[in-house]
């Protein structure tokens, strides 16, 4: 089986996160780069699946020259091989266009199974897995928190407002998942070693058939208008618990009507 | 007045809350029409009036719960080439952003995700506010052309009624054959609670690892069921398994704007954060002080929550009379 993970870096949520005047797109240079958290989740059920059904693993992610750190590690976590799309004209790509590009991505590298996180931690949009589905006319198997292959079908558990749907399709599909589906693995220093010497094909949009004017600000029909840093919250009032912290909140709560 | 699609939550008959903030949104921006799936339109159509809804969209002969997404976005995107409308309100759920994504593919239509707030522009056109990474920074985007696709962070925007007609009219649609791609073959709901949705509440009591087990954080539900409010949970509690997932609030989670944001026994990572910092009021019942939830609490308590809740419980009870 040919499986594909979607692998995007994106700034650590733990670094100081900003935009960059003027465009109000991510400062990409401003933080630490890292595996967006769910796509850990991605990679590892790809291995997985791989493991089980046999397969290939192949990682793909769109993103500028740094994130050949991630792509490398994701390598290292025992994926075969990457792609890595890269080409200047990316730049401020919003959702759909990013859908487009990978898509395209896609169409060349083939797939029976494209595993994505269900969002990412920076843009947090969540759209880009059904856009995918949409555009490659795929069956979209998103929110999953398992994942069991049969022959060609696929059968998840989609995360409900209260529970889960159980959600079945024929491959190819679409898949992203949530953290609940697995633990991922660390890299192994045997894995670290082999990553090095894994194949990672680098693309640039000509490559992919995407014009330039369809990628980056010029191909992304949404745009920031203006940003400011939100005003930090006002710690308020801290009472130490003497016998009678719980009476105090509860003073608290009515004096804001809320009991 | 150019009409504005407002896809309906909806259970069964029964409106969600959300839609009634989705129509609030829509009439800065035009005249509001909702898009109904499914079975239960002439129930809901006061509701939908009582709310501005001019026109009521009705696909009522599909069962559009048995497939993933994808019918949904179908429908809208014939309403959209039939009525051209001047914007697509739909709810910010995991789900409703799938429609849009999909929705967008369809139209080569801008989406806007996650809006906190939503005003027309001097030309008319939809400004959209953000609350970016965990609400730090604030956004304000629009589309560069067309109309906008937007999904709206629930409890953001408070509803406020006006006059509508919320006329039904019946349109002819069918699901294609690969909208159908993705089944849906059953349905698990952990057990039903009278509590109120997560998402939705004016009230979220979340419980985090200081609860200490599956059965030490009972006392969430307790204390959230003597507010009215929903249930939440930190990551390490889901993770833990002693709540289930579906409750998670944070980055890999949910995200709540409610009216009270109660955090017990949690410390405030920024992964947490992420999901609740826009909530209007925040308490905390924390045993260490140095724990940075209380950086962002309006009012806090440091002690053992063991304690401290049980007492909050009873005088609550107690101020009920």
């Amino acid at each position: 089986m040919n499986i594909v993970v979607l692998v995007k870096q994106v700034p650590d949520t733990e670094s100081e996160r900003k935009l960059v005047p003027g465009s109000g797109t991510l400062d990409r240079a401003a933080a630490d780069g890292v595996i967006n958290e769910l796509d850990e989740y991605a990679i590892e059920e790809g291995l997985r699946i791989a493991q089980a059904h046999g397969g290939e693993v192949t990682i793909l992610s769109v993103g500028p020259q740094r994130a050949a750190e991630s792509i490398r590690k994701a390598l290292s976590m025992g994926a075969d091989k990457a792609v890595h799309v890269l080409d200047d004209g990316l730049a401020g790509s919003d959702a759909l266009a990013t859908s487009a590009v990978i898509a395209a991505a896609l169409g060349q590298v083939g797939f029976d199974l494209v595993i994505a996180g269900s969002e990412s931690t920076d843009a947090r949009t969540g759209v880009v897995p059904a856009m995918l589905a949409e555009r490659l006319g795929v069956p979209q198997l998103t929110q999953a928190s398992k994942v069991d292959i049969e022959g060609s079908s696929v059968t998840v558990r989609r995360m409900s407002d209260d529970g889960y749907d159980v959600v079945t399709a024929s491959l190819p599909a679409v898949i992203s998942v949530l953290e609940k589906i697995n633990e991922p693995r660390y890299p192994s220093f045997k894995g670290i070693m082999a990553a090095k010497k894994k194949p990672v094909q680098t693309l640039a949009l000509a490559d992919l058939g995407v014009s330039a004017d369809s990628a980056g600000s010029a191909g992304s029909v949404t745009e920031v208008v203006d940003f400011a840093a939100r005003p930090p919250r006002a710690a308020g009032v801290v009472v130490k618990d003497e016998g009678d912290g719980g009476a105090k909140a509860a003073a608290f709560l009515a004096e804001r009507k809320f009991i | 007045m150019a009409e504005v699609l407002v896809l309906a939550e909806h259970s069964g008959s029964a409106v969600k809350k959300v839609t009634t903030e989705l129509l609030t949104a829509a009439r800065r921006l035009g005249s509001p029409s909702v898009v109904w799936t499914g079975p239960g339109s002439d129930e809901a159509k006061a509701k939908l009036a009582e709310f501005g809804a001019g026109k009521v969209y009705v696909a009522g002969g599909i069962d559009f719960d048995d497939y993933v997404v994808a019918p949904k976005a179908e429908l809208l995107a014939q309403l959209v080439a039939s009525v051209s409308p001047a914007a697509v309100l739909i709810a910010g759920s995991a789900e409703g952003k799938e429609v849009a994504g999909r929705l967008a593919v369809k139209t080569g239509l801008g989406v806007l995700t996650d809006a906190v707030d939503v005003a027309a522009a001097d030309d008319g056109a939809a400004l959209v506010s953000h609350a970016n990474f965990g609400g730090s920074v604030n956004v304000h985007a629009k589309v560069k052309s067309g109309a906008a696709i937007i999904t709206v962070r629930p409890n953001a925007i408070a509803a406020l009624p006006a006059d509508g007609t919320a006329d039904l009219t019946p349109v002819e649609f069918a699901v294609s054959d690969a909208a159908k791609a993705a089944k849906v073959i059953s349905r698990e709901a952990a057990q039903k609670s009278a509590r109120p949705d997560l998402q939705e509440a004016q009230i979220v009591v979340s419980g985090g690892r200081g609860t200490g087990s599956a059965d030490g954080f009972h006392v969430i539900e307790d204390l959230a069921d003597a507010l009215g409010a929903a249930v939440g949970a930190s990551r390490a509690v889901t993770d833990a398994g002693w709540y289930p997932h579906a409750f998670q609030v944070g980055q890999t989670g949910k995200t709540v704007s409610p009216q009270l944001y109660a955090a017990i026994g949690i410390s405030g990572a920024i992964q947490h954060r992420a999901g609740m910092q826009t909530a209007k009021t925040i308490i905390a019942v924390n045993k260490d002080a140095e724990a940075p939830i209380f950086e962002i609490a309006d009012f806090g308590v440091v002690g053992d929550l063991f304690t401290v809740v049980p007492q909050l419980i009873d005088e609550i009870a107690k101020r009920k009379g």
